[in-house]
């Protein structure tokens, strides 16, 4: 029974990750850049819920996930825009350096003390002698609800195809009228409102923000998407709900729990030797 | 060719010249102990930008987790000091031990990571080398303490730390005497094709396993002296410090340097260092962070003014060696794909490769034609 538990954590877990690994993956796809900002707009989510807070909880949900969509886009235009067709490893430090900036003027703004949020408290289920929070519950049905709505949005609107397209060839999907640059902008703005949604379940679980709040959420994540295969987003959900699990089932042995950061990681290298591209990625062979 | 031979040895001059005053004015009692530290920290992170811009300025991977490799020598180091300070009662002879097991763990340490660098590329490769970082940095905090002093981090012994930044300094010179030996030898052509376009090296009959290794490997070795000496010229080694943002002060300071450049390597390291020091040691509290702002604003302009394709006109008519070529004689060639010491910035492989040939087309043909062909 305990077993069962640290399995609902763990896909729990894995679904917050998950949303967060769909943003790094998508923009990938279509972008073909790491957006290593992704973490840190998830802190700019939580601080949005932190200052709404006192108005209505609702309200300051929509507000980071409306703040969280607006700062995505505006990373993307200032920072990334005038970059593209530039070598990815220029794109990759500029990402980082706005992953700096924004940690720097979170501290500047909020200080660098840990701030408590407590959006609600929700209480536990019991059944039996089992005992889950209903955070867990809600999360892990909200996580599944957005998989997918995201996927049959990427498989069935017009604009999902269009992002399908110009993940598969930007020029031609040009040629076949599609707005490339609006498609990329849609991209971020989605997994920037994803990144906010995911910072509302991270307070749910953990209720205390700090500057660097989503950057180990963020690397754990695109840890999350790489192994599943980054580019596809079944791929981001695997490895989200993979990850999610293993850490739960290594934190709840004592013997191996300070390591957990390091047995996820280590899982990454040994299936990226296995499999480079990951567990559900697609081979793309090399063109000279 | 006069003007080509004093190149080579800027940098040693450079240094050269630096630890000389320093050596001088320290034999007088002029500097402080204060300016040592600095000193130090200075010649480490010159040793820190220096081979990591071997892997990333030359060997094209980017690697993110540097500070791994600098945690390994760093704890190794400072194990064996507080095993051989107390036997040999000379920190010296010590710290050449330690200087021969960091550095090795770490070039092993750079083999285990050079692995998987084969396989994979680009991001995947990043993913990886953080991954690696973070590994060493959590083996260590959760260590035992009697091994490697656990969370509360590796005390190293006291002993005198006078002039150990001669030391650093030299190791400094031995750092570029290496790297540039390797990049400037047949080895570091290879190294640089690889960089330049991986199939077309493999095409030509390079190794490119052997040379991806290659430049992990000695990397790390270096990343790991650098963490030798750093546990030396600290009371208390600790996880803490080599973490991610660390790794990626190193890459900032690549790239502020220009990467490739290992002269520009050098004066970022030493800049950034100063700054550093300086600025944490004026701001109150929560203001030091006014420093990575700074540094995050420097990284993103730099990297987007010099990297935009949109600005590239621009980029060219304020171009600061083209403004130097104006005053002096010979004017430098602009085409500079037949310097294979810099990162080509004026090659299209796209173009050299692709196979559309126009025909009738009287100007591009006059273009193309090779400037001693008649």
């Amino acid at each position: 029974m305990e077993l069962l538990i640290t399995f609902v954590n763990g896909l729990s877990l894995g679904g917050i990750y998950a949303m967060i690994a769909l943003g790094y993956t998508m923009v990938y796809g279509i972008a073909k850049m790491l957006n290593f900002a992704h973490g840190d707009v998830i802190m700019v989510g939580g601080y949005m819920i932190l200052l709404f807070l006192p108005i209505n909880p609702i309200v300051a949900i929509i507000a980071a996930i409306i703040f969280c969509t607006v700062v995505g886009i505006v990373i993307e235009k200032v920072a990334y825009k005038p970059l593209r067709g530039a070598s990815p490893l220029a794109v990759l430090i500029t990402a980082i350096g706005v992953s700096y900036l924004l940690q720097s003027v979170a501290q500047i703004a909020f200080g660098s003390a840990s701030r408590f949020v407590v959006i609600a408290n929700l209480g536990t289920l019991k059944i039996g002698s089992l005992a889950i929070g209903y955070s867990t519950i809600i999360t892990l049905i909200c996580s599944m609800i957005v998989m997918i709505g995201l996927n049959l949005f990427v498989k069935f609107s017009k604009t999902g195809r269009a992002m399908i397209a110009v993940s598969e060839d930007k020029g031609a999907a040009q040629l076949m009228g599609i707005n490339v640059n609006n498609i990329i902008m849609i991209t971020f703005a989605i997994g920037s409102a994803l990144a906010a949604l995911a910072s509302l379940f991270f307070l749910l679980k953990a209720p205390s923000i700090t500057p660097t709040f989503g950057a180990l959420p963020g690397i754990k994540a695109f840890t999350a998407a790489v192994i599943g295969g980054i580019g596809s987003i079944p791929g981001a959900m695997v490895g989200g709900l993979l990850l999610g699990v293993i850490e739960c089932f290594a934190q709840s042995v004592p013997a191996i729990a300070p390591y957990t950061d390091a047995i996820e990681f280590s899982i990454l290298i040994i299936i990226l030797l296995v499999k480079p591209t990951g567990l559900l990625g697609k081979k793309r062979r090399e063109k000279v | 060719m006069k003007n080509i031979k004093w190149k080579h040895y800027i940098n040693y001059i450079l240094v050269g010249i630096v630890t000389l005053i320093f050596t001088i004015l320290a034999f007088c009692g002029a500097l402080e102990r204060s300016l040592q530290v600095n000193l130090e920290q200075i010649a480490i992170a010159m040793m820190l930008a220096v081979s990591l811009s071997l892997v990333v300025g030359f060997l094209g991977e980017l690697s993110i987790g540097h500070a791994g490799f600098m945690c390994v020598g760093a704890y190794l180091g400072g194990k064996i000091s507080s095993i051989l300070v107390p036997i040999l009662g000379n920190g010296l002879l010590a710290l050449a031990a330690s200087l021969l097991v960091g550095g090795l763990c770490a070039g092993i340490c750079g083999f285990i990571i050079g692995l998987p660098a084969l396989r994979l590329k680009g991001d995947y490769l990043a993913i990886t080398t953080l991954a690696f970082g973070e590994i060493v940095r959590v083996l260590f905090l959760n260590s035992s303490s009697e091994s490697f002093g656990g969370a509360l981090g590796l005390p190293t012994p006291r002993f005198d730390r006078k002039y150990l930044f001669i030391i650093c300094f030299l190791m400094v010179l031995l750092t570029l005497f290496v790297v540039q030996n390797l990049i400037r030898s047949k080895h570091g052509r290879a190294i640089t094709a690889i960089r330049d376009n991986e199939i077309a090296a493999r095409a030509t009959g390079i190794n490119v396993t052997k040379y991806k290794l290659v430049g992990f490997i000695v990397a790390a070795i270096f990343a790991g002296f650098a963490g030798v000496l750093f546990s030396y010229t600290q009371p208390n080694v600790s996880s803490i410090t080599f973490n991610y943002n660390y790794s990626i002060e190193m890459l900032v300071i690549v790239v502020l340097g220009g990467m490739g450049n290992l002269t520009g390597s050098l004066i970022a390291a030493a800049a950034v260092t100063l700054i550093n020091s300086f600025l944490q040691a004026k701001l109150p509290g929560d203001l030091a962070v006014l420093k990575d702002l700074l540094y995050a604003l420097i990284l993103i302009v730099v990297v987007v003014y010099s990297n935009s394709p949109a600005l590239k006109n621009f980029r060219d008519k304020y171009n600061l060696r083209n403004l130097f070529a104006k005053f002096s004689k010979n004017k430098h060639d602009s085409d500079d794909s037949t310097r294979w010491d810099v990162v080509p910035t004026k090659i299209k492989m796209d173009a050299i490769l692709s196979t559309d040939i126009v025909v009738n087309d009287p100007q591009a043909d006059k273009a193309d034609k090779p400037k001693g062909d008649k």
